[in-house]
């Protein structure tokens, strides 16, 4: 049996919740037991932003994590601040490299980092920001494969119903721009 | 031997237990009465209050419950969602609706909720036993204000009607009084249109009925209803407030 | 039906139409309010009706109204709102109407915190409103447990004619999970003969709440009571975790149990006997769980979102408040696994 717990964390309008529930919405089509566990009230409103989210093959306990976490994504540098230590010996910290630099000696030993420069790949890919976070998620799924890759075609189209379809391929492109970014920091 | 006169089937025999002089009485075989004619007994709720009309339910025979103190407005909005083509009406008194059960009662009466309220105001507590009500006329003795009510101390009376008059809601709202044959008359009248508005579907009726109660007044019945005329009435005047049916020209 | 990834509150909504309520009357609080925006839009859907009431007090008052008609309804709230619910619900109670009460709970007392808590165990299973009653109170631990109990929740109410409380807090409303929906009505709920529905041809229904002669007034509490014992003996409900060899127990309810069960994977890990007595009904409470393990438990672990509400139930249920020791947070904290597991230690020493 295998359990991910990744917390997303950052500004409210980055899209942390958002890309928490497109890889929830994977796992849970993968068949996996899934929990989002989003932090609520003003934040919501411009303050920091989270969401805990924990796919596993057997029940979940804890949905709010506090230790161990299979990977943080940090989005801004208070949520670095807030999470670094929270990753599980060997996890993974993948930090949005334009908005948050991660200090010396913060990450512990072992811990796997990408410094994904999320918000300049978007941009050079779209002429806007603003699918920095899939960037970050595609980081996240290669640095950690909590999901088959193939299952967030799945969740695209779940998350992205009628209308909303037509964001599909640009959000799939950040999210393989962001894959292959990782994969490249990582070789 | 021939029938003269049948009391209403609308009401069941049960002794009713109100004072002498109580407009309550006369009220209550109104509303029967007018529901009889109508044909509409087998078909309507009741929603009583908490006063002296508390054990109304035992007294209209048709289906009612007993609300929380202020609440019948609230609850007969919940009847009627459910029963939308039944009649639904709730019987309350002046320190029902309009101290405790002002938000319930104005609420019902923005949203146009499709019932009947029937407000029976006579300025006092009756069956708590003589408390200043919202609707105590300056200078009222109450035993809460035993030196007649002030307003610089206890606040100045509402007057419900042309409150809600001003909303949207209401389709009709008029003041009636008992205190004489004419005004029962006129009463009866009132109350069977606010029925006849609220099966239409157009939208809130309110009838409030200036009443007596002798006994917390301190005054025989029949002085109870001079003061009806002399000092209520005055300061809650009689007439129509709102008549969509009338501005309509129906 | 295909699982589908819900919000805690979106999920309770449409379990409540799966079950057939049709009438939901409430009044936005967070962290509850897409309670009410849910079934706004759904409701409408399927014929059913939405009003946002002007105050808790109006909704509650609503509740009563569409119940004694005969309706499956619903109400939800956080908190403080269903501290103002109270009135009703006693009502509600006293006339033995059925009803279902959504508690996304929040910290308190008085306006208190949005972020979750579990400091309203009293006021829902001890009473809450004046005189002698009780809620059927149903204690969720995930979203998918909240729409099955939800569901329930109704079949528990016509049965014995009570409102029940789904007592979630609102970390589960605001959460998703997967969610399926399966709703098999209970065998044997009673046909509502007593619904205000006009008369008819028939005898007129008169559903009171005054029963202003003391011994009348006593019967009729008698009466409940009767249900009451029926209740107790036919509702209890909870989960065992691991409680074959444990030698100790947590004792934990909703969102606190689901941080408890993480902490008895790492206890277990180094070798602690320790296992978990999750209460899904908190009234009545699971007595038959503590008749069952009592012999073997040294210890109950309780642990609460609260100052220790749930401690003297254990301690009735155990029937040894020595044996009771207690961990909480409140004022919207949740605990962490690691503070679980650092009490657990200190508790149990070395004894593996």
């Amino acid at each position: 049996m295998s359990t991910f717990s990744i917390i997303f964390a950052g500004f409210g309008g980055q899209g942390t919740q958002s890309m928490g529930k497109i890889l929830a919405y994977a796992a849970m089509l993968e068949g996996k037991e899934v929990s989002w566990c989003p932090s609520y009230g003003p934040e919501m409103r411009g303050g920091t932003s989270n969401v805990h989210v924990i796919i596993s093959d057997e029940g979940i306990g804890s949905p709010v994590i506090t230790k161990d976490a299979t990977c943080v994504v940090a989005l801004n540098k208070p949520s670095l601040d807030k999470f670094a230590h929270t990753v599980a010996d060997g996890g993974a910290l993948v930090i949005n490299s334009d908005l948050a630099e991660l200090e010396e000696g913060q990450a512990k030993a072992g811990t796997r980092v990408f410094n994904i420069p999320a918000n300049k790949i978007a941009t050079d890919a779209f002429g806007g920001s603003k699918l920095a976070n899939l960037v970050m998620l595609g980081a996240v799924v290669y640095a950690t494969s909590p999901i088959k890759v193939e299952s967030i075609d799945d969740a695209f189209t779940h998350v992205f119903e009628g209308g909303k379809a037509k964001f599909i391929p640009d959000n799939k492109k950040a999210f393989e721009l962001g894959f292959n970014c990782a994969k490249e920091l990582d070789k | 031997m021939a029938v003269v006169f049948e009391k209403t089937k609308a009401l069941t025999d049960a002794k009713l237990h109100y004072c002498p002089g109580c407009a309550h009485g006369i009220v209550h075989r109104l509303v029967a009465e007018v529901l009889e004619e109508m044909g509409e007994v087998e078909n309507t709720i009741a929603c009583v209050p908490v006063g002296c009309a508390v054990f109304a339910n035992n007294y209209f025979n048709f289906d009612a419950i007993q609300c929380a103190h202020g609440r019948a407005p609230a609850t007969a909005t919940g009847i009627k969602r459910v029963h939308p083509d039944k009649v639904v009406m709730t019987y309350q008194g002046d320190g029902d609706l309009a101290s405790i059960g002002t938000c319930e009662i104005v609420h019902a009466a923005a949203r146009g909720e499709k019932i009947t309220t029937i407000f029976i105001n006579n300025g006092i507590y009756g069956m708590t036993g003589g408390q200043m009500a919202p609707t105590t006329l300056p200078g009222m003795k109450a035993t809460t204000a035993k030196a007649g009510r002030d307003p610089k101390i206890n606040g100045n009376p509402l007057r419900v009607s042309e409150m809600l008059a001003t909303l949207t809601g209401p389709a009709y709202i008029e003041r009636v009084s008992v205190s004489t044959p004419a005004q029962v008359t006129a009463a009866k009248k009132a109350i069977r249109k606010a029925f006849e508005i609220q099966k239409q579907g157009l939208g809130f009726t309110f009838i409030e009925v200036v009443s007596s109660c002798p006994t917390n007044w301190g005054l025989t019945p029949v002085k109870a209803m001079e003061f009806v005329r002399e000092k209520m009435i005055p300061y809650y005047p009689l007439g129509v407030f709102k008549d969509i049916t009338a501005e309509e020209g129906k | 039906m295909a699982k589908v990834l819900m919000k805690g509150n979106e999920a309770v909504g449409k379990a409540a139409i799966e079950a057939g309520c049709r009438y939901f009357f409430g009044y936005p609080i967070t962290p509850q309010s897409e309670v009410p925006e849910y079934l706004s839009s759904e409701l409408p859907k399927v014929g059913g009706t939405f009003v946002q009431a002007e105050s808790e007090v109006a909704a509650i008052n609503m509740v009563y109204g569409a119940a004694a008609a005969g309706a499956r309804v619903l109400t939800s709230s956080s908190s403080p709102g269903v501290a103002l619910k109270q009135e009703g619900i006693g009502y509600i109670s006293n006339a033995s109407l059925p009803a279902v009460i959504i508690n996304m709970m929040r910290g308190g007392p008085g306006l208190g915190t949005i972020q979750p808590g579990q400091a309203d165990y009293n006021m829902a299973v001890k009473g809450g409103s004046n005189g002698d009653y009780h809620n059927v109170v149903l204690a969720p631990a995930s979203v998918q447990e909240a729409v099955d109990m939800v569901m329930e929740a109704f079949d528990i109410a016509d049965m014995y004619g009570t409102p029940v409380i789904v007592l979630a807090d609102g970390l589960i409303g605001q959460m998703m999970e997967p969610v399926e929906f399966n709703y098999v009505r209970r065998e044997g709920i009673p046909e509502k003969t007593w619904a205000l529905t006009g008369k008819g041809k028939g005898e007129r229904h008169n559903i009171k709440n005054l029963v202003i002669d003391p011994d009348d007034c006593e019967a009729w509490n008698h009466e409940h009571f009767e249900v009451y014992e029926r209740i107790l003996a036919n509702e209890e409900a909870w989960e065992d975790y691991l409680m074959e060899d444990a030698e100790y127990a947590f004792v934990s309810y909703g969102t606190a149990s689901r941080v408890v069960r993480t902490a008895i994977g790492y206890l277990r890990a180094e070798g602690y006997k320790v296992g978990m007595i999750r209460p899904k009904t908190l009234w009545p409470f699971p007595q038959k769980a503590f008749d069952k393990w009592n012999g073997q438990v040294k210890k109950y672990l309780d642990v609460e979102m609260s100052m220790g509400q749930m401690v003297p139930d254990v301690a009735y249920a155990c029937n040894d408040k020595n044996k009771v020791v207690f961990h909480g947070r409140t004022g919207g904290n949740v605990p962490t696994v690691d503070e679980v597991v650092a009490f657990a230690k200190e508790i149990m020493g070395g004894d593996k």
